[in-house]
């Protein structure tokens, strides 16, 4: 085959999903929008009945919104840290993923910062720490740091969309004057080929330190807090390593979830399920230490209020989630992920679903052990804490929209990065162009 | 500029919790009701704990009254992201209501957990509103709340030796919780001036601060006999 052919095939595989929708995808953006509708009536109520209607009481100021809050701000790690760091290190199998990394990245951040406006007390204030900063707060530093993060993913997303944005401008059915203005006049050219890459590569060396301080920020929001166990010089280490593995699991199951709706087998294949869950398997020891070590310390130094909220977790109203995430985020995916036989794309699919569960109750456990167990016995909420239905309504609205937007980002933009497969290795294009002859032959 | 401070005789305190009624009348802190309050919502600026000394048959009860201990070094004040709490230069840890946008995280970072959230619009059943103190805002919902050592009734004792040139008299400035305590047991004053009743309490030998190893600095100061490290901190009960 020729390489323009072959070129045309990669186009024309990655534009369908575009201009192409099927009947299933309208019927999950309605359930999402049935969810987010819910979500939206249970935020409505808190607004007018206030927080009262939450879970959250004295001492557990702190509830199910900072938890997803901190879990969405993880998952964002995902894309654009993992997809910068392997372009840094020209690691030639990321080609295909990293776009639906990224996605991911800019999706989280807003899912995860979207929780400051329902835990406020007063939400009509938000714009005050903008106005007003006391930078001295920890939560100030948030702010910075996610805007930052935000800014730059969005920017990390946009770059290597542009040729992509270019070709969708002379081929799209529709929005030719969307693809247009944002392809800024891209013609492909060696000049802006290297303006392009160069400005590429400036963003992945830049995006690493941002993402890397989003997450210290985040852990430090508790970390500078005097309040047991979460009082810890290892926090944000810790929580960087949670973040960017729970950020691997979503992607990985992204890319199955795409891989069967918009029919991408031939980028998303099994080499990648493969590579990915093998750095999952070392971020998952990476987590088991910092976990082991952290539990460990406070375990042996026995101070009397920090193992209050030990023992709460080993044995108390929180055993139940600290085990559940212990096989969650380190033992199943140590069983499935160590095997080569099992590091298939449904074996990775398992282990990250598990990871995704156990880091959303690592977090879980984090916000309200601590908080149930605060320093005045006297005050200890101890495992009273349960999430309301507006609590819980508004966490599942949050990942309906994810996913939302996800879809509409699907049906804007190939979430394969054509110009970057079509550079690619020739060996690893022609594993492409394999699987798309094989869907040809199986559909004619 | 006078050092606000408070010592409370805990070898005094019979827990009849007068105090507790009188900060309550005196600042407008909404009652929660019996189901909120069993879920954890209650509002108080001031509370006696109970702690439990000792084993059976040898046990006895000790009542330590709570409330904000007006830190020097306050880790509410530095998480806040729109300084709504802060210190005031006469030692007084302040909240300013209408800045408060709801974070909580003041509330989290306080080791002593004395600050309160309006988790819902406080109310008060009739003819309860009519006990409304003018001279103290009432607060609405969304925002955090706790003990001033009674801000107005110093501001006005201020303002009354202002008016007659001179100082503030020790004992002129006198919180509802001291005011209304039948033991004398709360004493409140100015800790730089070293005759005032407050300064002599907490310069005794009986005399400290709840949890002082932080490195908080309150400024009220427990008196109890006798060996009572550990079990004067607010909550902890052996």
């Amino acid at each position: 085959m020729a390489a323009s052919d072959r070129d045309r095939a990669i186009e024309d595989s990655l534009i369908r999903p575009v201009v192409e929708t099927s009947r299933t995808v309208w019927l999950v953006v309605g359930l999402l929008l049935a969810v987010i509708a819910f979500g939206g009536y249970q935020w409505a109520r808190q607004l007018g009945e206030g927080m009262v209607i939450a879970g959250m009481n004295t001492p557990v100021y702190w509830g199910l919104y900072i938890t997803n809050y901190v879990f969405f701000i993880g998952i964002s790690h995902a894309g654009t840290l993992i997809s910068a760091i392997l372009r840094l290190t020209q690691a030639e199998w990321r080609r295909p993923i990293t776009r639906a990394a990224e996605a991911i990245t800019v999706f989280a951040l807003l899912m995860g910062s979207s929780n400051v406006l329902w835990h406020l007390g007063r939400p009509e204030l938000i714009y005050v720490p903008l106005l007003y900063p006391q930078p001295l707060s920890p939560l100030i530093w948030d702010v910075v740091c996610i805007s930052l993060y935000l800014m730059g993913s969005i920017t990390y997303l946009y770059l290597p969309l542009i040729p992509d944005l270019a070709i969708l401008r002379d081929r799209s059915p529709r929005l030719r004057w969307f693809y247009r203005a944002l392809a800024l006049g891209w013609e492909g050219t060696p000049k802006q080929h290297a303006r392009l890459e160069k400005l590429i590569g400036i963003m992945a060396v830049a995006i690493i330190p941002i993402a890397v301080s989003v997450h210290t920020v985040v852990s430090w929001v508790f970390a500078m807090n005097l309040l047991p166990m979460w009082h810890s010089a290892i926090f944000g280490p810790y929580f960087v390593v949670g973040a960017i593995f729970s950020g691997i699991a979503a992607l990985l199951i992204a890319m199955a979830i795409l891989r069967k709706t918009f029919r991408l087998e031939a980028f998303f294949r099994p080499i990648h399920f493969n590579n990915l869950g093998l750095l999952m398997l070392t971020m998952a020891c990476l987590w088991f230490y910092f976990t082991f070590a952290e539990h460990m310390t406070v375990w042996y130094g026995n101070e009397p209020d920090e193992v209050a909220v030990l023992n709460s977790r080993l044995y108390g109203p929180f055993s139940t989630a600290f085990w559940s995430m212990i096989a969650c985020c380190f033992v199943i995916p140590l069983g499935i992920l160590s095997f080569r036989r099992l590091r298939t794309i449904a074996g990775t699919v398992v282990a990250s679903c598990s990871v995704v569960v156990g880091m959303w109750l690592e977090r879980y456990i984090i916000v309200l052990s601590s908080a149930s167990y605060p320093r005045s016995e006297a005050m200890w909420d101890a495992g009273r804490y349960t999430p309301s239905m507006v609590e819980i309504g508004l966490t599942a609205a949050q990942f309906a929209a994810f996913a939302l937007l996800y879809i509409v980002f699907a049906k804007l933009f190939p979430l394969v990065s054509i110009w970057e497969i079509k550079e690619a290795d020739e060996r690893d294009v022609e594993a492409v162009t394999e699987v798309l002859d094989a869907q040809r032959a199986a559909k004619a | 500029m006078a050092n606000w401070g408070m010592a409370i005789d805990v070898d005094r305190c019979d827990g009849c919790n007068a105090c507790v009624v009188a900060c309550r009348t005196e600042n407008n802190v909404p009652p929660a009701g019996p189901e909120q309050a069993a879920i954890g919502r209650t509002i108080e600026w001031l509370r006696v704990e109970r702690h439990v000394e000792g084993e059976f048959p040898n046990v006895r009860v000790r009542f330590v009254p709570v409330m904000c201990v007006h830190c020097d070094e306050a880790p509410c004040a530095s998480v806040c992201p729109v300084s709504a709490t802060y210190e005031t230069p006469d030692g007084l840890n302040a909240q300013i209501h209408p800045r408060c946008i709801g974070t909580r995280a003041c509330a989290q970072a306080c080791p002593y957990t004395v600050r309160h959230f309006n988790w819902g619009e406080p109310s008060w059943e009739a003819p309860l509103e009519q006990t409304i103190n003018p001279d103290v805002a009432v607060r609405w919902k969304g925002i955090m709340e706790k003990c001033t050592f009674c801000v107005q009734r110093i501001r006005r004792a201020e303002d009354t030796a202002r008016g007659d040139e001179r100082e503030v008299q020790d004992g002129e400035a006198q919180p509802a919780c001291a005011q209304a305590c039948p033991a004398q047991a709360i004493v409140f004053g100015d800790l730089d001036d070293p005759e005032s009743a407050v300064s002599q309490q907490a310069e005794s030998p009986r005399a400290e601060r709840p949890m002082e190893e932080l490195g908080t600095g309150p400024r009220v100061f427990y008196l109890k006999e006798g060996d009572w490290r550990g079990s004067v901190r607010p909550g902890s009960s052996d």
